[in-house]
């Protein structure tokens, strides 16, 4: 309600993805572009003044030297009645013209040339840039297609992400389940580690204690006849070694 | 086609009269044949690809025409003959 008249005046807007066709689009011919080239020649002209309509149109009645004669007669007509008066304004009218008519007639051709070379090059830069426009546009297009045909790949894409997830998960499935592995084993290696700990400790604490009592149980008087012993045991084994012999 | 929608180079000699009749002589149709006949003479002779000094000149020659045409009062005390 606040807008201005000139936008509330415009067509509604077409609303874009779901294209309402109430309204249609492009439909008339645009009539500015392109634009008609310009013609070559100008319309022609006899002596630089006279249009060629004018000689065309009395060609039927009087043939070729109608218009010269009507020429001609006018020029005397005004001469003889001073219609046109001959004054210094003449004079100077006459040599004017004459340099004009030589300067056109000896720069005219080099003129238009360099007319024609400045034209051409202003020419030339719009199509090139017309060229290099439609070239990029050309590109743009490939390059598009390109895009669309890598697009059709994306379920070898999807394909490879999902194995890449799955190969992940599993990974870190079988990580957890070695964690365990290892972390259960340990706290059973412990246990083992303390009972064999346990049971080497009793049996050295056993053993040293039974040594200690032996070694406490042999009196002096024993010692001696031990050793008597074993003495008398070597002499009757040497001597059956003696006998061997 | 019809009478008063052709230009005038296309009018016959016989049908002047009423073509000059059914002409719009209001100061908009006056201003719009005007426009018209510049148009159409820029078109013909000036907006061409190659153009000679005939467009050009053919403008200076009716500025001439039209400037001895204004001072021909003032140019008619230089004659040389008294009678005419």
């Amino acid at each position: 309600p606040s807008a201005p008249a000139a936008l509330r005046a415009l067509p509604p807007p077409v609303a874009v993805g779901v294209l309402h066709t109430t309204r249609p689009l492009h439909t008339t011919q645009q009539s500015l572009a392109p634009v008609p080239p310009l013609p070559e020649k100008g319309g022609e002209v006899r002596h630089g003044l006279i249009p060629e309509e004018f000689f065309q149109f009395l060609y039927p009645k009087t043939g070729v030297t109608g218009p010269y004669m009507l020429g001609t007669g006018l020029l005397l007509y005004l001469l003889s009645k001073e219609i046109y008066v001959v004054n210094h304004e003449t004079a100077a009218a006459a040599c004017i013209l004459t340099v004009i008519v030589y300067a056109i007639k000896k720069f005219g051709p080099e003129v238009a040339a360099f007319a024609d070379k400045l034209n051409e090059e202003k020419v030339a830069t719009a199509v090139a840039m017309k060229d290099e426009a439609i070239q990029t546009l050309q590109t743009a297009i490939e390059e598009e297609k390109k895009e669309q045909w890598r697009a059709e790949g994306r379920s070898y894409l999807f394909d490879a992400k999902r194995n890449n997830v799955a190969m992940l998960l599993e990974t870190n499935y079988r990580e957890r389940l070695l964690m365990v592995y290892s972390e259960v084993k340990k706290r059973l290696d412990y246990q083992v580690a303390m009972q064999t700990l346990k049971r080497q400790k009793e049996q050295d604490h056993m053993i040293q204690w039974v040594e200690k009592n032996v070694v406490q149980s042999i009196t002096p008087q024993q010692q001696k006849e031990s050793i008597a012993k074993c003495i008398v045991d070597l002499k009757a084994l040497s001597k059956g070694a003696h006998a061997a012999v | 086609g019809p009478l008063w929608e052709r230009p005038l180079m296309e009018v016959r000699l016989g049908e002047l009269h009423t073509w000059i009749s059914t002409c719009n002589f209001s100061p908009q149709g006056l201003l719009a044949a005007v426009q018209r006949a510049w148009s159409s003479y820029c078109a013909k002779y000036i907006h061409v690809k190659q153009g000679g000094p005939a467009g050009i000149s053919m403008l200076l020659a009716g500025y001439c025409l039209l400037s001895y045409g204004w001072n021909y009062q003032h140019l008619k005390r230089h004659r040389w003959r008294k009678y005419h």
